[in-house]
């Protein structure tokens, strides 16, 4: 098969694309395996002592837990919240309801550093600065429109033809939401689960005004930067590389994508 | 009964009574009303006036869960994450019946409709007709005080089709149920009923039993819709006879007073090769059928005929004359 030169030509931007945003990886894994004690391209030898650095420092094992349970209580308050307003905002018919559709997006719209901005002016009345809990209210607040899109997008696929059968064969609506509509949105609910977790676990912004003396992985690794520059961060990167990669190859597997939605 | 959404009038003061053990069929072209029907009873759709009542007892205000009836949906509508049996003991397990009682009658149901040793399968590993008995077990496992079908053939391919209508019409016999079968296929309604109701834009044009409602229809839709037909209409000039427009008479049956517009109705496949009354005519387009030919006659007065003949000896050709009888006692006045 012969290809045409625009082929030729797509293929070549594909590749350099890919190749931008693999080369932070391509940097970041070398150093964080650097023999040297400071930031050096390429390393001048291999080591695991940057990995011993991380892992002997409760610091920074203190904030990984941290941001493990938030990201984790996020998740589920995400989908606590999240789940009940799909539901109303694609099947229910009320006053309003479109601007609500509108209004569930704006945590995406509005710029991070102005609601973190706002928050913490309510959060400091409310005395919940510092607080774990008090990051995971900010942080459900910002992965909410990602649960609403992602069971949205499933409910409006939903067949509901399964659940008059369901109501039909005598199930309550309780039974059949319980037996037959969240069975079948499981997808849905991995991927609006997993994404929740992933926004907060990387989330950065809020966690700087909110977490105070509770550091978030984020927020330990920018104050690191600020502070002492050591290959450390590269060590700590490739971990949370990996386990948002994880997380991600969890959706891929039992979840189901918003492009699923097109079909 | 009366249902309408906005300004379509979906049901018309439509009123239907099913006898015990009956299968009626609502037969009906699409948008007829008939679906809107089903889901009234089913309380999937609330009338406007009107009730529906099972064994005597209202049950218009009753959500459906409540209703006591199965229903096999057109796409069958079965739960794709569970099994075929735990599809079949869906609605035993919402009546809470016990463990071991819900094993002997999923197992029962599944023999009954030829699928043991399906169980464990889910529904997306079964072809189309095996799909379609899942659903009807699962619809008479709980012992439902009506079935309704509807249009539950419509994806199968034509033998497949057949064999299921049979077997549906074997278990409703057998197991005594009180059903009723939505189609817009008449050959099927013929098949499967012990009576059809024929519906148009939201009214019920006849109810009757298959052979009056193919011999005797009630009028133009019925005649049209069901079966092939050739209808004229005409008046009554004398006691048994009647006289179209252009002058030709015809030699009928009928109670029918003179003076009176009748419609009339002849079956294609009626047709001898004399009789009492005569026409002759030249075949505009000639089909053959296997079993039979298929002819188009363009006869004198205008008068354009659909004729069934026994596929005997040659077929007759466009262009060639031919004369075709029909006696009173074949002719239906309306």
């Amino acid at each position: 098969m012969k290809t045409s030169p625009s082929r030729r030509l797509l293929v070549v931007a594909c590749g350099l694309i890919y190749f931008f945003l693999m080369l932070p990886l391509l940097v970041v894994f070398p150093i964080s395996l650097s023999s040297a004690p400071y930031m050096q391209f390429p390393p001048p030898g291999l080591s695991w002592q940057w990995y011993e650095r991380y892992l002997d420092d409760p610091q920074w094992i203190d904030a990984t837990w941290r941001s493990l349970y938030i990201g984790g209580a996020t998740a589920v308050l995400a989908l606590a919240l999240g789940v009940p307003l799909a539901f109303a905002l694609v099947r229910g018919k009320f006053f309003g309801r479109i601007l609500i559709d509108r209004l569930a997006l704006a945590p995406v719209i509005v710029p991070t550093i102005i609601l973190s901005v706002a928050v913490y002016g309510l959060f400091a009345k409310l005395k919940l600065i510092g607080m774990w809990y008090g990051l995971v209210i900010a942080h459900t607040v910002l992965a909410l429109p990602f649960v609403v899109l992602v069971i949205g997008a499933g409910l409006r696929d939903f067949d509901r033809s399964l659940e008059q059968a369901a109501e039909g064969l005598g199930a309550s609506r309780w039974r059949t939401l319980a037996r037959i509509t969240l069975p079948l949105l499981r997808p849905s609910l991995v991927s609006a689960g997993l994404l929740a977790f992933i926004s907060s676990f990387d989330e950065v912004v809020v966690a700087l005004f909110m977490a105070g003396a509770n550091m978030t992985l984020p927020k330990k690794m920018f104050d690191n930067i600020m502070m002492e520059i050591d290959p450390t961060i590269a060590a700590v990167s490739v971990m949370q590389i990996l386990l948002v990669s994880i997380v991600l190859v969890l959706i891929g597997r039992f979840g189901r994508g918003l492009k699923d939605s097109a079909r | 009964m009366a249902k309408r959404f906005g300004d379509v009038v979906a049901l018309d003061h439509v009123s239907l009574q099913v006898a015990q053990g009956e299968l009626l069929t609502i037969l009906g072209p699409s948008g007829s009303g008939k679906t809107t029907l089903l889901k009234v009873v089913a309380g999937f759709e609330t009338p406007d006036g009107g009730t529906v009542k099972v064994g005597g007892i209202e049950i218009t205000a009753l959500p459906p869960a409540r209703r006591d009836i199965g229903m096999v949906f057109q796409n069958y509508a079965l739960f794709p994450h569970l099994s075929v049996a735990a599809n079949v003991a869906f609605p035993l397990e919402m009546r809470n019946v016990g463990r071991s009682e819900i094993d002997t009658r999923v197992a029962q149901a599944l023999a009954m409709v030829e699928l043991k040793g399906y169980e464990a399968r889910l529904p997306r590993q079964l072809s189309g007709g095996q799909q379609q008995r899942v659903a009807l077990a699962r619809a008479i496992v709980f012992n439902p005080r009506l079935l309704l079908l509807d249009e539950p053939f419509g994806a199968l391919d034509r033998k497949l089709r057949e064999t299921m209508q049979l077997e549906v019409r074997r278990l409703q016999r057998r197991l005594g149920l009180t059903t009723v079968f939505i189609t817009h296929d008449q050959e099927e309604a013929l098949v499967l009923s012990d009576r059809i109701a024929v519906m148009n834009k939201g009214t019920i044009q006849q109810v009757a039993t298959t052979t009056e409602i193919y011999e005797r229809p009630a009028n133009d839709f019925v005649a049209d819709f069901v079966g092939e037909s050739n209808i004229f209409h005409g008046t009554m000039s004398a006691p048994g006879t009647v006289t179209f427009d252009g002058g030709r008479t015809l030699q009928v049956r009928s109670e029918k007073p003179a003076g009176a517009k009748v419609g009339v109705l002849m079956r294609p496949e009626r047709f001898a090769p004399s009789g009492a009354n005569v026409f002759t005519g030249e075949v505009v387009e000639s089909v053959y059928l296997g079993t039979s030919f298929k002819l188009r006659l363009a006869c004198e007065g205008g008068l354009e005929l659909l004729v069934r003949q026994p596929a005997r000896g040659p077929m007759p050709a466009a262009g060639a004359r031919v004369t075709v009888g029909i006696d009173p006692e074949s002719i239906h006045v309306f």
